[in-house]
């Protein structure tokens, strides 16, 4: 039984989770492990980019989905994303060697060309289907239908909004160096901040966003998209 | 900057000196510097070719081993390619005066779909740092104007670049074309791109995958070679 109940595990809402799990920089930076239980090794184990934490949180707390846990990778592995397979691979044989053999990638392919489904493979892990996680928040089919009419933009979830500065302005170094920008953005004409929550605040900074690069802006409610999807199958599995 | 080091005079410096402060001044991304030291060499008379390859090249392979090591990174390497392409815009046109020696020809661009050509326009000033002549297509090049390209320059080489594992599939779309014409074997087909790897490259029938500008510079020239010894 995975989904709230009476029989679901009571411990779940007693978690009061320290409050740096879900602040930004530690989940753009750092592993983030997020037990959800009281159990040393839940039955399900979700290995996630930091960047997705806020949002699989909310959709195990809206569901009420027990006996699950999340790891997150840290999010600015998108800067280096020849690293993320073997840093998932890690996880997963790490969580194996705890007796977790549910576990699940919350991972989009994010630029590894195949080789974290290899890895998935290999590991007897499954994962979320989409080239990056913008497209499994927009909808796979809505956002490969758009792809002609939006080969200019760049994408911005909630999470890349609040860490603009961070991942972005600072780690692609136009902050030390705003020449930088043109060649980084030159060919782009618009920043799409796929919106997984209402927050007026975050809309003026992802506008603020788009305005720093010189592109304009455009947003689209996506929520939780095709995320919730998945996240109940590990959950439901 | 130490105070010791914002008193250097680069035209002070012997040439030896100074070829060694303009790979540190590559390396630093320092484009002013690098006009000003590429000046100086050609005012004692060096020439053109000696200053690309002994300062500018060279100094951009330390640049790109670093970036190899994970010692430097993208930023850096952009400013450097920035620095360097400054000092080939003085340089182009005394090479074509003076004549250097030509490697073969390269079509370059970034495939279909994709508007990213960071990668695309460092490997096509490292080919032109070696000796090759690129003909850069530029973005979101769909499959008839690489061929187009190949036919009317009479190309060596086809390079094409992706950042988007969505993008990557067009390659084969354009290797497959290529096959189609019977027109395959004339040409020495590169590919590279972030999300890429060598067995990518294997598997759409690309003659090599290149990581980064400099391995695309070698591969080139290793093919280049064979070709010359084939003929």
């Amino acid at each position: 039984m995975r989904r709230g109940s009476a029989k679901r595990d009571r411990t779940v809402e007693s978690i009061t989770l320290p409050p740096d799990y879900l602040a930004d920089d530690a989940l753009a930076t750092r592993d983030v492990d997020i037990p959800l239980g009281a159990k040393s090794a839940p039955r399900t184990l979700l290995i996630a980019c930091g960047a997705l934490a806020r949002e699989i949180l909310a959709i195990i707390e809206i569901n009420r989905f027990t006996d699950i846990a999340l790891e997150c990778l840290p999010a600015n592995l998108h800067n280096h994303p020849e690293r993320i397979p073997e840093a998932v691979r890690e996880k997963v044989r790490a969580a194996r060697s705890r007796g977790i053999e549910d576990v699940h990638v919350v991972y989009a392919d994010c630029g590894t060309g195949g080789l974290l489904d290899r890895v998935c493979e290999e590991e007897g892990v499954t994962r979320i289907a989409g080239p990056h996680c913008y497209a499994f928040f927009d909808g796979l089919d809505a956002f490969a239908s758009r792809s002609e009419e939006e080969i200019g933009a760049l994408f911005l979830t909630d999470f890349f909004v609040r860490q603009f500065d961070t991942l972005l302005w600072k780690g692609l170094g136009m902050d030390r160096h705003p020449e930088l920008r043109d060649m980084y953005f030159g060919n782009y004409d618009r920043v799409v901040h796929l919106a997984q929550t209402n927050d007026p605040a975050l809309d003026t900074k992802a506008r603020a966003a788009a305005d720093r690069l010189g592109l304009r802006y455009v947003r689209r409610k996506t929520g939780y998209g095709e995320l919730v999807d998945f996240v109940t199958r590990a959950a439901s599995s | 900057m130490s105070d010791e080091e914002d008193d250097i005079v680069l035209s002070e410096l012997s040439n030896e000196e100074l070829v060694q402060q303009m790979h540190d001044d590559l390396y630093d991304g320092l484009k002013d510097e690098i006009l000003e030291g590429v000046n100086i060499l050609l005012e004692r008379g060096w020439e053109p070719y000696k200053v690309l390859t002994e300062a500018l090249v060279e100094g951009m392979r330390i640049v790109g081993i670093d970036f190899r090591d994970g010692i430097l990174f993208v930023p850096e390497v952009l400013l450097a390619a920035n620095a360097m392409k400054g000092g080939m815009g003085i340089l182009k046109p005394l090479l074509a005066e003076t004549g250097a020696p030509k490697q073969g020809k390269m079509v370059i661009g970034t495939v279909k779909g994709d508007i990213h050509d960071i990668g695309k326009n460092l490997v096509s000033m490292m080919m032109e740092g070696a000796g090759f002549e690129v003909v850069d297509l530029g973005i979101n090049n769909p499959a008839e104007n690489y061929l187009e390209a190949l036919e009317k320059e009479d190309a060596d080489i086809l390079g094409m670049s992706a950042l988007l594992t969505t993008t990557m599939p067009y390659m084969k779309v354009v290797i497959d074309e290529l096959k189609a014409k019977g027109i395959r074997e004339n040409y020495v087909v590169l590919v590279g791109g972030a999300p890429l790897n060598e067995e990518f490259g294997k598997a759409i029938g690309a003659d090599a995958y290149c990581r980064d500008a400099a391995v695309a510079v070698e591969t080139a020239k290793e093919y280049m070679a064979q070709r010359t010894h084939n003929q």
